[in-house]
């Protein structure tokens, strides 16, 4: 017989315009099988037909690839599971009779929509600020014209795996965005492709960061809580670009 | 509710927290921003580390006798001599050390009123910590420790203050072993030195970061360099309160009396002897 437990949920519940508190939902009838936002899904059909409200919470591709989800799991973003977003944490993890408590994303930037859901979308703003190059259009090149260094290839695509998820602001006490900027900053900052807007990409995403999110403090928990495992050798490496980008004013001169 | 919600509806990006400002010219802009503060932070607190790193290597002259120490003192007082006045290369270094200091805490103060106006909403349900340490955690703490001890000890061994009559200016061996006979002066060395161990351990390896020292052959060793700077400097500063304390300094076979009139002149004479 399939293995099911009874949990006992703590939510954040809280409406726009006003002030949220946490709501305890006893979770009867959890399938091991089934992924935390699965969890969530019965738990809503239960509300609904009792006609309340649904706990409001983001999802959407749930295989851990676009960086909606984003729950604050007993005190950790994105749950107990490492290299793990909250759609690819699974009921296995838990056992029958535990208490879970489920809060929103927080930091000044993240203002609460509704319930779980917050607005990240301060993030795209630092994305537009420079996340982006200068590509040729018309036919497509030939492959491998560009020469690029296996470990910068490398490295380059451990970066861009950041889903923009916001777990690591909302691990970071100082509400930080240095990993999120960081992965997006040198993904590009790494690639030849992405020289001719280095150094302005580097200064205006940083600044632009710095607009909306707290400064880096160097805790390292962004790190822990990020479900791609991007490193904190990203955050080093864009700190170096900015210095150096204002040390000559690089932004102005577009060079080196 | 300190979290700010989003209007019903809306689909406006929340305010940014701080406006874009005109930037100044280098070196002037890094103190915009957070990222340039850190790097200054990053730097003056390697400079404030190697002043640690000195000033302990420096006292372990105590372990030599009142003579060595009192010598080692004046050779501080007339560094440059010939080309400088007396005391002068002493002052430029003191006026550098209180630069550092004075941009260093300016560079905490306002990153952390930064960190406070992002984060405003703690975590109702608690939060666990995985990465963060006990010595990035109280850093904010530490600090401030730190300030106060440093003002301390200047008024104890510097002024001497408290010490009274019993302060004899020129004599740190003696004033050192009268300071720390007092059993409450003893806690706060104690306490102010483990604290300045603990915001080193953290500082050291942050430091890397913040500059951008970033090499794969030697990330690994970051830790374990800041571990035993930070280790290094709390054996060699408790050396000196808890030795002095447990007597290995005391003044009992002392050839010089320290409240005699010529103390000075007989701690030469004393040096010249032993050589
Ligand atoms: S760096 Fe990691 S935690 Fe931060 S937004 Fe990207 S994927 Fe999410
Ligand atoms: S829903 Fe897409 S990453 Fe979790």
């Amino acid at each position: 017989m399939e293995k099911t437990m009874k949990l006992t949920l703590k939510v954040w519940r809280q409406e726009p315009g006003q002030n949220g508190k946490f709501q305890t939902y006893e979770a009867p009838g959890i399938s091991e099988d089934m992924s935390f936002l699965e969890m969530l899904d019965v738990v809503n059909e239960r509300l609904i037909e009792e006609g309340t409200p649904p706990i409001v919470f983001e999802s959407d591709c749930r295989e851990g690839i676009c960086g909606t989800c984003n729950l604050m799991i007993d005190g950790q973003a994105h749950g107990p599971e490492k290299a793990t977003a909250t759609c690819q944490l699974h009921m296995r993890k838990y056992n029958d009779g535990d208490h879970i408590t489920i809060e929103p994303w927080r930091a000044a930037s993240f203002p609460i929509i509704r319930d779980l859901a917050v607005d990240r979308s301060a993030l795209d703003a630092i994305q537009e600020a420079g996340g982006y190059i200068t590509a040729p259009t018309g036919s497509a090149s030939d492959a491998n014209l560009t020469p690029v260094p296996k470990e910068a290839a490398d490295s380059a695509m451990d970066a861009a795996a950041c889903i923009g998820c916001g777990a690591c602001v909302a691990a970071c006490p100082n509400s930080a965005a240095q990993l999120f900027t960081s992965a997006k900053v040198m993904h590009m900052n790494l690639l030849p492709q992405g020289q001719a807007e280095r150094w302005k990409r580097t200064e205006n995403m940083v600044e632009t960061m710095e607009e909306y999110f707290g400064s880096c403090t160097n805790h390292g928990e962004c790190h822990e809580a990020c479900p791609k495992e991007i490193s904190l050798d990203f955050i080093a490496l864009m700190n170096k670009d900015y210095v150096k980008s204002k040390i000559k004013n690089r932004k102005l001169s577009g060079q080196n | 509710m300190a979290q700010a919600l989003s209007k019903p509806g809306g689909t406006k990006r929340p305010a940014p927290l701080r406006k874009p400002v005109k930037a100044l010219p280098f070196p002037l802009s890094l103190g915009q921003t957070a990222i340039g503060k850190k790097w200054l932070m990053a730097l003056t607190g390697l400079g404030l580390i190697g002043f640690v790193v000195a000033h302990m290597v420096g006292n372990l002259h105590v372990y030599e006798g009142p003579a060595v120490l009192a010598e080692y003192a004046e050779t501080l007082r007339t560094l440059g001599a010939g080309l400088f006045p007396r005391g002068a290369i002493l002052w430029v270094m003191r006026l550098g050390l209180i630069a550092m200091f004075g941009i260093h805490i300016w560079a905490a103060v306002t990153l952390n009123a930064m960190n406070v106006k992002a984060s405003p909403t703690s975590y109702a349900g608690g939060r666990d910590y995985i990465a963060a340490s006990f010595a990035s955690r109280t850093m904010r703490w530490t600090g401030p420790i730190i300030l106060l001890y440093v003002l301390f000890h200047l008024a104890d061994l510097t002024w001497g203050w408290w010490l009274g009559d019993k302060f004899v200016h020129g004599d740190p061996y003696h004033n050192l072993d009268a300071s720390m006979s007092r059993i409450p002066v003893l806690i706060i060395y104690i306490v102010a030195n483990v604290a300045l161990a603990i915001h080193i351990f953290h500082g050291a390896w942050s430091m890397f970061q913040s500059l951008g020292i970033n090499n794969p052959k030697y990330n690994m060793a970051r830790r374990g360099l800041a571990a035993g700077l930070a280790g290094l400097i709390l054996v060699g500063n408790l050396s000196f309160p808890i030795l002095s304390a447990a007597g290995l300094t005391d003044e009992d076979n002392r050839k010089c009396d320290p409240y005699a009139e010529n103390v000075l002149e007989c701690l030469e004479e004393q040096l010249v002897e032993e050589h």
